[in-house]
């Protein structure tokens, strides 16, 4: 049993809970939902179980380090986030249509960390549409979401060797997750408040939405996310400031990457800042939840492969 | 005239205090920061020129945007976003201190009208008997309530986590107190770098922007810097210098760092100055020890050789050592040697040696055999050097952000008001409750109060 079987196995069964969830809001059956969950479940733990032997590989290649250090393993452990703070919600809320919102980023996520194990013919087809692309900072951006990051275990440079960047990286990506659930959240709240304007009758819904909490939960859940979200952004933050202290004897340079993650703050800010006043519930609140998390995404992948910076992860 | 004037003055208080600044500073600090992250910061005209055509060049120029963290715009921005935090805290601090300190221990008709979680009960049991026993149950559940007595009826008063109206300040403050260790930094502190040889030492360093050296008030010597690869590969897992200082001003000799190992992530730090291991490179040329047979008369000798130095051979002859290659393909180091033969004697030959194969040499028939035993070459170590006696006030900063922001989060100040009215042969119970924050938790807290109070005075 590799680390690999097991991720596959996750980003598979990921999809599956996927379509169940997708599945639910149509059908509205309970067994369905309760399959969905539990796959839920059980996957993430498969997905635990993987990156805790990733980990073991790494010393059985006597390089031994946390498996949090490049672009593949940070991928994965995005996937781990969304899926955790999903879970929380879950359990806190139950209510699983928010599961057809938030699970399909987990496996997008996921499948991008494990496209080089697709079968050779998808491969080879990703390959040369990757191999068309043209030089340059987009080029490289749009070969590099074509193709995956690359999976080995890299021994670790020495300015990597620090367990600030542990957590750092936990920090971070766990803030990610919570955004990730706000922003699926979001979404639902803005489909659901389209259609209520369109058919305001009052009349019970019935398709889809009719499984879909009501837009007073879903506007509480989003702002809840955020609540989470927020510190660890913040420890994130910080830890990334000590770790650069640590390494360069500069807590702050301003280099790209870092000032995406402030601008990405910046946004969260505002969004409870604005809740504060009242005056941004609903669907500003959503739409701005939605726009952090596009900010989030640019800082976690365009600043690398699109921006220069000091960070690691760029290049896959 | 002078309402006028206080008008005008309470107008820009209130646009220095309002939600709507911050909001609208958060954003556009957002959005202008994107700028420094498109137009590469602080480099040369030079470099910039080849980049973008003059035009552009003198308008982003203009504009400050190849520096423009510290562009004056920026910074006025950052100022902005500093007055609104401390005008809105001190518009609400006195307020919010004011009902921590002095709590509303009497709840009235109005208050109790204005919350939303109340409860009102009648019993038969006296005043005194409840009053003792609610009492007793709201320290078992909640806190211990305050006692007042007006005019035969009975007020309790009880709140936990008073305190926590501060977090949202103490978040506030964190961010001004972050940006005034910013200020300290920059005030009084300084970034440089230096470059030591091996069994060198230096007391000045070069510091970044300027051109010329900074005293450091004493004398750091690298005794010994060496690099550790993964495996056989050329990529680098360690590098470590072996740093001494030498103080001959400090009060406690023991006190200054000696043959202190610096890595990567592992700085030396003394009298506030902090030395950062972060480069290394060769110093000079390498030298080599090899051993040389003579065939004819079976005598062996070590040699030690420079690169590029002529080495005399007996015969006539000469050697100079011209390439090296401290890993070549993995199999450790490798060495080209040029032969330089007596004069008129042949002409010029080169060969190979490699450490990992020392009888290499025999095959060629020549009349010397050369075997290499190995070479050293000094290398200097790289050393970012920094001074920032604000840094610990920016951690001070950031804690009390982490903490107050968790604060203003997830705890709220919670109250319970209990009056006890004596009725006509009853006695009237009325209990009302509120938290500053996050209502729908303490409804269900509120609930269950009340069940226990209930349990308690039926007891
Ligand atoms: C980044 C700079 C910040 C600025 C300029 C700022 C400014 C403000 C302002 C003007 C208010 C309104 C106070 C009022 O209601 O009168 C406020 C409220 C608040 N701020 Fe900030 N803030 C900042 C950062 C933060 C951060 C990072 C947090 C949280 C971690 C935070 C948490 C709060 C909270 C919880 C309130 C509500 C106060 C209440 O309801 O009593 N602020 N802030």
């Amino acid at each position: 049993m590799t680390s690999a079987l097991l991720f596959n196995i996750t980003t598979l069964g990921y999809f599956i809970a996927m379509v169940l969830f997708i599945l639910f809001l149509a059908v509205r059956s309970k067994g369905v939902t309760l399959a969905a969950t539990l796959l839920t479940y059980l996957v993430f733990l498969v997905q635990t179980v993987a990156i805790g032997l990733r980990w073991v590989e790494s010393y059985q290649q006597g390089i031994g380090r946390a498996p949090l250090t490049n672009l593949y393993e940070s991928a994965v452990f995005f996937a781990w986030s969304i899926v955790l703070l999903y879970i929380l919600i879950d359990l806190k809320y139950r209510q699983p249509a928010i599961g057809a919102f938030v699970v399909p980023f987990a496996f997008l996520t996921m499948n991008w960390a494990q496209l080089g194990y697709l079968p050779p013919a998808l491969r080879s087809g990703l390959e040369s549409v990757a191999g068309a692309m043209p030089e340059g900072a987009f080029g490289n951006f749009f070969r590099t979401m074509l193709l995956g990051p690359s999976d080995t275990i890299e021994p670790l440079v020495p300015a990597l060797q620090s367990n600030w960047l542990t957590y750092h990286v936990v920090t971070c990506f766990l803030g990610y997750g919570a955004f990730a659930v706000a922003c699926g959240v979001s979404i639902m709240y803005l489909i659901k408040v389209g259609k209520e304007e369109k058919n305001p009758s009052g009349s019970p819904m019935g398709g889809l939405l009719g499984v879909f909490p009501s837009t007073r939960v879903l506007d509480d859940i989003n702002y809840k996310a955020i609540m989470v979200g927020f510190p660890l952004l913040t420890l994130g933050i910080i830890t990334g400031a000590a770790w650069a202290n640590y390494a360069w004897g500069t807590y702050w340079s301003w280099d790209p990457k870092e000032t995406w993650s402030l601008i990405v703050w910046f946004v969260y800010a505002a969004f409870l800042h604005a809740r504060f006043t009242r005056g941004w519930v609903g669907r500003r609140a959503a739409w701005l939840s939605i726009f952090g998390f596009a900010a989030t995404i640019f800082c976690y992948l365009g600043v690398n492969l699109l921006l220069s910076g000091l960070h690691s992860y760029g290049g896959g | 005239m002078s309402a006028k004037k206080r008008d005008f003055f309470t107008i820009v208080w209130d646009f220095f205090c309002s939600l709507k600044l911050t909001v609208t500073t958060l954003i556009l600090l957002a959005v202008t920061s994107i700028i420094g992250t498109v137009v590469q910061q602080n480099r040369s005209p030079e470099e910039y020129l080849q980049e973008y055509s003059e035009g552009v060049y003198r308008l982003l120029s203009a504009l400050n945007f190849f520096d423009m963290y510290h562009s004056w715009w920026f910074l006025a921005l950052l100022t902005l976003f500093s007055i609104n935090l401390i005008c809105c805290s001190l518009n609400r601090l006195p307020r919010v201190i004011k009902a921590v300190r002095e709590p509303v221990t009497v709840a009235g008709d109005d208050l109790f009208r204005t919350l939303s979680n109340v409860e009102e009960v009648t019993t038969r049991r006296p005043v005194d008997a409840v009053r003792e026993r609610l009492e007793a149950a709201l320290g078992k559940h909640f806190a211990p309530p305050m006692v007042t007595e007006v005019d035969g009826t009975v007020h309790l008063f009880a709140q936990k986590g008073a305190w926590s109206r501060f977090g949202v300040y103490i978040t506030h403050a964190s961010i001004l107190i972050i940006f005034l260790g910013a200020i300290i930094g920059s005030l009084f502190g300084y970034k440089g770098y230096v470059n030591i040889v091996e069994g060198g030492e230096v007391s000045q360093v070069w510091l970044r922007g300027a051109n010329k050296p900074h005293d450091l008030g004493f004398t750091v010597a690298c005794e010994k810097f060496w690099v550790e690869y993964y495996g056989k590969s050329n990529r680098p897992s360690k590098f470590a210098s072996i740093l001494t200082v030498t103080d001959p001003t400090a009060k406690d000799q023991d006190k200054v760092p000696r043959q202190r190992e610096v890595i990567v992530n592992d700085p030396l730090t003394y009298r506030g100055i902090t030395f950062y291991q972060s480069s290394y490179g060769p110093a000079g040329d390498p030298v080599f020890s090899l051993r040389v047979l003579d065939r004819k008369s079976g005598e062996s000798a070590e040699v030690t050789a420079r690169q590029g130095q002529r080495v005399p051979l007996s015969g006539g002859g000469a050697f100079r050592v011209v390439d090296f290659d401290p890993n070549y393909k993995g199999f450790g180091l490798a060495a080209a040697v040029e032969l330089i033969p007596a004069e008129g004697k042949g002409s010029p030959g080169r060969i190979l040696l490699y450490q990992q194969a020392p009888d290499f040499d025999t095959r060629r028939g020549g009349e010397q055999v050369f075997t290499l035993l190995g070479h050293t070459q000094k290398q200097y170590t790289g050393l970012q050097v920094a001074k920032d006696p604000g840094v610990w006030v920016v951690w001070t900063g950031c804690l009390m952000l982490v903490l107050g922001s968790m604060a203003a989060f997830f705890l709220s100040h919670r109250r319970i008001w209990v009056t006890i009215v004596p009725l006509e042969n009853r006695t009237g119970i009325k209990v009302g409750g509120s938290a500053h924050r996050n209502q729908p938790a303490f409804e269900i807290f509120f609930d269950e109060l009340k069940k226990n109070l209930k349990a308690e005075l039926e007891a």
